[in-house]
């Protein structure tokens, strides 16, 4: 009996060394959730021929290069070839002319739709959005996850960081203590990846469709019994300013696919 | 750890004992078989997202805790019970969710809100089931 009560203490302890001792230790091997995946999802992302995300890609080729009716420009008439957007999507969000905000990719899109093409805003996770930000974030592929070296941009990744710490939902779990503590173990038979934004939009097998970060960040609350934030919210600015920082260095893969 | 009464409402009240709560919840025993079924549930008792236990049909199970097989021969129903209602009272910084408490959690889903993860019947036919699993 107090061989077991000691047993119990240990267990606590020991848990709470081991969980200290992570939080000290700076990630020692990044890696992207391509690497948790098995071969065959690998080698579908890898063939452009066999990954689905390529689908919206080229949609978002033939947009680029649409006029609308208000302003008759298209994306090419003021950007050119859409080349020109290599490197874009691995420094974003970011601060833009116009916005007292940092603004994700999507959003700097729709700016362009709505202040220089005077078209309508495309809804969040709409089709032709999640195409316009698949062409454009796929020009960054290969190319390291680099954010801009802003400090106005700090106290927004701050309160990204304090986001991912936070116990909350039913279940009273954190993003790190899954994504940091956990990454690598399974939950449910699925391996838990260390949550870098490598591939997006991405295009995941269970959503038969192509997805944004925030999307996948909606996927992860629900599991904890968190209350989503509102569509709008500045909290998924910040947890994807704070997730771009944490992988700085890491190479995009858009478009990524994920199970 | 103490001894003391824990009262959250909507919920029964209980008494912590050292490491354990000495007390089912309802009163009563609960049904193993129901507290089997509670356990394999992906939805309603989770466990298997985290643990892995002596379940050949369930294909799926989780590596992030120590597998429940011989949990009954390690701990008695008491400890187990509070292990299941708040594993926190034990260990402020475990991943294992608390079953029987609504205070004190953040940002709660609407549907979830003010109501704890099992209800205390479900707590006792799990502890059940729990203490069936001895060591073979
Ligand atoms: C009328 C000209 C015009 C049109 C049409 C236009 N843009 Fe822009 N776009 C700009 C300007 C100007 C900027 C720079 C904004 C600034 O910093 O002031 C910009 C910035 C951007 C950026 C951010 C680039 C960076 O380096 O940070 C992206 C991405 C972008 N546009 C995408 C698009 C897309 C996609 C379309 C078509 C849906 C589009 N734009 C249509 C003028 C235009
Ligand atoms: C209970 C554990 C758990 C918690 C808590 C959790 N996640 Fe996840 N998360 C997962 C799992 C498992 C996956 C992979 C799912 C899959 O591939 O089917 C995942 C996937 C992700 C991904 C996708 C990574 C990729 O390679 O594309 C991101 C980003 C992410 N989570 C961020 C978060 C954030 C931010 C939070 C906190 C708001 C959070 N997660 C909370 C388990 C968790
Ligand atoms: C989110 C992950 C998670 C879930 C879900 C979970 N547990 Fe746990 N459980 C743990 C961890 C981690 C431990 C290790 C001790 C600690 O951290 O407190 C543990 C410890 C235990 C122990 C003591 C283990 C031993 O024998 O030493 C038992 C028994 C237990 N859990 C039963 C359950 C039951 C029954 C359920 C479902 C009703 C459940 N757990 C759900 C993570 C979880």
């Amino acid at each position: 009996m107090s061989g077991l009560r000691r047993g119990s203490v240990c267990l606590g302890l020991c848990l709470v060394a081991a969980l200290t001792a992570n939080a000290q230790t700076d990630a020692p091997s990044r890696r992207s959730g391509y690497h948790d995946m098995g071969k065959p999802l690998q080698a579908m992302q890898d063939d452009d021929m066999a990954n689905p995300g390529m689908l919206w890609v080229g949609e978002g080729a033939n947009l680029w290069n649409q006029r609308f009716a208000a302003a008759d420009k298209s994306c090419a008439d003021c950007h050119g070839a859409v080349q020109s957007m290599s490197g874009v999507a691995a420094r974003y969000p970011a601060f833009t002319a116009g916005s007292d905000q940092p603004v994700t990719l999507e959003q700097r899109i729709n700016l362009c739709r709505t202040q220089n093409q005077r078209a309508d805003r495309l809804a969040d996770g709409s089709r032709e959005l999640m195409a316009l930000t698949a062409v454009v974030a796929h020009q960054s592929r290969n190319q390291p996850i680099a954010p801009p070296d802003d400090p106005r941009l700090r106290p927004f990744i701050a309160a990204g960081e304090a986001l991912y710490r936070l116990r909350q939902g039913q279940l009273n779990l954190s993003c790190a203590q899954c994504h940091d503590d956990n990454a690598g173990r399974k939950l449910a038979g699925v391996t838990i990846p260390q949550a870098h934004p490598t591939g997006y939009p991405i295009y995941r097998l269970e959503w038969q469709s192509l997805g944004s970060l925030k999307r996948r960040l909606r996927n992860c609350l629900v599991g904890m019994r968190a209350e989503p934030y509102a569509p709008d919210a500045p909290e998924y600015v910040q947890l994807e300013l704070f997730l771009m920082d944490r992988a700085r260095g890491l190479k995009l893969e858009t478009p990524g696919v994920r199970p | 750890m103490g001894n003391a009464v824990h009262a959250e409402d909507g919920l029964r009240p209980y008494r912590i004992v050292g490491d354990a709560i000495p007390a089912p919840l309802t009163g009563e025993a609960g049904d193993p078989e129901r507290g089997r079924a509670i356990v394999a549930n992906r939805r309603v008792g989770m466990c298997l997202r985290c643990h892995s236990g002596p379940f050949p049909q369930e294909r799926f199970q989780g590596t992030l805790a120590p597998p429940l097989t011989g949990a009954g021969s390690r701990w008695t129903e008491k400890q187990l019970r509070l292990r299941i209602v708040d594993a926190a009272q034990l260990n402020r910084d475990t991943i294992m969710p608390p079953y029987y408490r609504t205070d004190g959690l953040e940002r709660v889903a609407k549907g979830f809100a003010g109501k704890p993860i099992l209800s205390a019947e479900q707590i006792e036919d799990v502890v059940a089931f729990l203490a069936t699993l001895k060591d073979q």
